[in-house]
């Protein structure tokens, strides 16, 4: 059974940026994103990893992402690149970092044990940067349960859609219907191991409605939170991840009357006639932390 | 370091540096061609920079051009690491 | 002598004359009137059927007797289009007249071309709201023998009315006139709206042309100058480049740190207090200034707030809070956009305002008086909140007062929205180059790293604290912006003074010094 995991940073929104872009990534943490995800890979060219390594490695020393989770994409460790890349951001000790196309049980674990000698060659411990797995193919699809249970450090699970749409070949990319099944299967996965799950990047920057509908969907499913390619999006899905001013009121209501209850002993009993139990307080408290609000202070 | 070929890194973009370094003879010198968009406000400092990192990697002779809009020192001391490690054809994990 | 900020300035200035230094937003208006005495406006006479149309604008010049010396002054509401006051100068240059005072309401890159009549003594001084391009570069490197003076839209009328600006010939752009010079901009070819900078050149100058591409049959409705005012009327081919002087619509900026600073800013303003039923309210023509306006649109809507009216430089935007019922009226000195002269034109809730309505102080209530929020930009602001809107990163004049010292002195909230830096140049400092607001005319700075509370609005730093908004110490904002960007050298100036930044009173607030080459 694993632990429920501490998170001092929300994670409703990840803002991408390309590694190579100096002029995005000085300003990545203004935006108000709850994360912003430095990208080695697929946002930098082919010739350019070493440029791109190299500055992520200058930011991430001189500039303060406050108030921002940071995690850095390397390229995948079968790639010229990603080797390179490791040695070089892992001793930088960023919040998170991001594993791209991960298929197999067998690569997770090969990965993570690079990282843990990069980590003891530098007297790091194994415990401070935590390891996002992507799932981008069918095959990482299917096998996404035993990578994210691999390690403790693994704290969240993110699905790139247009890979897996490009693996799956499907014919229809950005409607949603062909990665659905992956989607609930990431999340499943996710939740089983009690982490986060994050979902896939929304390419029409311009249609605001079809974003809230996604994420409003996505939401549904169970995603904590969804990848964000234009800082114009991060309003909108912050909004649909942050519990509203009724559901708020609702959590506090079955806190509080948790509390009073369990001073008499009392573990189930019922709130505006429904019936409230651990899990549906456990929800409760979930949406208070969503919400900023400290249970104590209720 | 030794260099052996020219190189360079960076961009034209705004908040970003050219810099492009070239070996010559041993006991040359550092020959630096410095403009920059903010060259009164800052001119001096990036000459300082430029010349600090170098130290570091204990290059003593190269011509270095740098075209500057407006690189905050991250960027500056990237770009520079980068083009010389190219130049000393040191960089890994890159496709030429 | 010191003012009241601790800047020198000298007590006179060849070319200018005394000089009063400045000592507050308030300090010569507390007193109910004006000290200096108005001028009278010119006295004319015509014979009946008299006959001021003249086949070419070099004709309508020579007529009006043109002399070395002379004052001239042009409307700027042809904008990045204008080509008449290039023509104009380059015909007084060729009659070989010396030694002229340019006083347009503004200049801008447009009027490049100029710049040779700066240099060889055709054009020896410059007064305006703001100066651009190659202009506001060559001014700050010293070009001109006399310093220029920069003046706000209020203290422009100010001066005119007290003769430091005495106005010898006005040459008016409108794009639509009768023979007898009744003329408007709200239509025609090139039509660009309101003429509000033009009204006081109209009244006041000895004489005027008014020029246009469209004279239309006798009399011309509406109109914004009227015939007893003017001299002489030219039909030209074009007055200008319409595309230039009012494109289509103005849309709001999809730049992510400006839309970004204007989320902010509407929050503060929303939270602020002053966003009532009734409030009146003015924001910029574009940038971050503008999208403020998108947010308001929606939370007026969400709380169903009807405001009284928009004041100033108007955008399409505007019109569309009008037509929505946003707003009860639309008060325009100046219209960014085609779709503004239409509502000009067809809505009698949009009304033209001269420029002395607008801002000028010295008569029984201007506009910006009564205005609750306005949302305004800068160039540099420092830790005591004074605001630099006319000289950029290199010391040349690069910018315009225009309404900012008007419209900040008399809103109940004045809001600055601006990134605390750009690429690598500081916008929040210690010291800026050279003042044109005052700091006790700015109540809150929104910037995208901080939102920062003048202290002498301690109960608005309430308002927003109490509602979860955090405010930071603006001297912090600083130190913050100057570890990213790292220490700016100061600009090397000389010891020449160059120009003269005039606060809306007429006292002189800032001195622009020459830029060391």
């Amino acid at each position: 059974m694993m632990e429920v995991k501490q998170q001092t940073f929300k994670r409703r929104t990840m803002l991408y940026i390309p590694g190579n872009n100096p002029a995005m990534l000085q300003q990545g943490s203004v935006y108000g994103a709850d994360g912003v995800l430095l990208d080695l890979e697929d946002a930098v060219a082919l010739n350019q990893k070493d440029s791109a390594r190299i500055l992520v490695s200058h930011m991430l020393r001189y500039i303060s992402y406050e108030g921002c989770e940071v995690t850095v994409r390397v390229n995948h460790i079968d790639t010229p690149f990603g080797l390179d890349d490791l040695k070089q951001i892992v001793p930088l000790q960023p919040d998170a970092i991001r594993l791209p196309k991960v298929e197999t049980l067998d690569e997770i674990s090969r990965i993570i044990r690079l990282i843990e000698e990069i980590e003891d060659e530098h007297q790091m411990p194994h415990d401070q940067m935590k390891v996002h797995v992507m799932i981008e193919t069918a095959l990482g699809v299917q096998n996404v349960y035993d990578i994210a249970r691999y390690s403790p450090r693994i704290d969240a699970i993110s699905i790139g859609g247009q890979d897996l749409a490009a693996d799956m070949q499907l014919v229809k990319a950005n409607d949603g219907v062909g990665i659905d099944y992956a989607r609930k299967q990431i999340v499943m996965a996710a939740k089983a191991c009690k982490i986060d799950v994050f979902d896939t990047v929304y390419v029409d920057v311009e249609n605001e409605e079809g974003l809230r509908d996604e994420a409003e969907y996505i939401k549904k499913l169970g995603f904590t939170g969804k990848a964000i390619i234009n800082p114009r999006q991060i309003e909108i899905v912050n909004e649909v991840f942050t519990p509203t001013e009724i559901e708020i009121r609702k959590a506090a209501k079955i806190v509080k009357a948790f509390e009073r209850n369990k001073a008499e002993g009392i573990g189930v009993f019922a709130v505006d006639g429904k019936m409230v139990d651990a899990p549906v307080v456990k929800r409760a408290l979930r949406v208070l932390e969503m919400a900023d609000i400290d249970v104590e202070t209720l | 370091m030794e260099l052996k070929t020219k190189a360079q890194a960076g961009s034209f973009e705004s908040s970003d540096v050219l810099i492009m370094v070239e070996p010559v003879e041993k006991g040359a010198g550092r020959k630096i061609e410095l403009s920059s968009i903010v060259m009164q406000q800052f001119g001096e400092d990036l000459l300082k920079q430029i010349n600090r990192d170098l130290d570091g990697y204990n290059v003593a002779d190269v011509r270095i051009i740098v075209n500057d809009k407006g690189a905050l020192r991250p960027t500056i001391s990237a770009r520079l690491e980068t083009a010389l490690k190219r130049a000393a054809e040191m960089q890994t994990g890159t496709l030429k | 002598m010191k003012n009241i900020l601790q800047i020198n300035i000298p007590e006179e200035l060849d070319g200018i004359g005394k000089l009063e230094p400045f000592q507050g937003a308030f300090a010569k208006l507390k007193k109910g009137w004006m000290e200096e005495k108005t001028v009278p406006p010119p006295n004319k006479a015509k014979l009946p059927h008299s006959n001021k149309m003249c086949a070419t604008l070099k004709e309508a010049i020579v007529k009006t007797k043109p002399y070395d010396g002379m004052t001239i002054s042009f409307h700027h509401h042809l904008r990045g289009g204008d080509n008449l006051l290039v023509e104009s100068i380059k015909i007084l240059a060729e009659l070989g007249i010396k030694d002229i005072t340019l006083a347009s309401s503004s200049l801008t890159s447009a009027h490049d071309p100029i710049l040779p009549y700066l240099k060889d003594g055709t054009i020896t001084q410059v007064y305006s709201s703001g100066i651009r391009g190659e202009l506001g570069k060559a001014i700050a490197e010293g070009v001109l023998p006399k310093p220029c003076v920069i003046h706000s839209h209020g203290g422009r009328v100010r001066s005119v009315h007290t003769g430091r600006i005495k106005i010898d010939l006005a040459i008016l752009a409108a794009s639509a006139s009768d023979i007898e010079g009744n003329a408007t901009g709200s239509h025609g070819p090139s039509a660009f709206g309101s003429m509000g900078y033009a009204a006081i050149d109209s009244w006041y100058s000895k004489q005027v042309i008014v020029v246009t591409d469209n004279i239309v049959d006798y009399p011309c409705v509406p109109q914004s100058v009227t015939q007893n005012y003017i001299d002489f009327v030219v039909n030209v081919d074009s007055i200008g480049d319409p595309s230039k002087i009012a494109g289509g619509t103005t849309r709001i900026t999809k730049a992510p740190m400006d839309l970004q600073i204007a989320r902010l800013a509407a929050k503060v303003i929303e939270h602020s207090g002053e966003l009532k039923e009734g409030f009146s309210f003015q924001v910029g023509a574009g940038g971050a200034s503008l999208a403020v306006a998108k947010y308001i649109r929606k939370i007026m809507k969400q709380r169903t707030i009807k405001g009284s009216f928009i004041l100033g430089g108007v955008t399409s935007y505007g019109v569309d809070m009008l037509n929505e019922g946003l707003f009860r009226s639309i008060f325009d000195v100046q219209s960014f956009d085609a779709a503004v002269s239409s509502s000009l034109m067809d809505n009698p809730y949009h009304i033209e305002i001269p420029a002395g309505l607008y801002a000028n102080p010295f008569n029984c209530g201007c506009m910006t008086n009564k205005l609750d929020i306005v949302v305004l930009g800068a160039l540099e602001i420092d830790t005591d909140f004074n605001v630099n809107v006319i000289t950029g990163s290199e010391g040349y004049v690069r910018g315009a007062s225009g309404g900012h010292s008007d419209t900040a002195s008399g809103a109940n909230l004045t809001v600055v929205v601006c990134p605390s830096f750009r690429g690598r140049i500081p916008i929040v400092k210690d010291k800026v180059h050279t003042i044109v607001t005052p700091g006790e005319s700015i109540d809150v700075l929104v910037t995208e790293r901080g939102i920062c509370v003048n202290p002498n609005r301690p109960d608005l730093k309430n308002n927003l604290e109490e509602r979860g908004i955090q405010v930071k110490d603006i001297t912090d904002l600083a130190r913050e912006v100057e570890s990213i960007t790292g220490k700016a050298k100061s600009i090397e100036v000389t010891d020449r003074v160059v120009g003269v930044v005039e606060y809306r009173d007429g006292s002189i607030i800032d001195v622009i010094h020459q830029v060391k080459m």
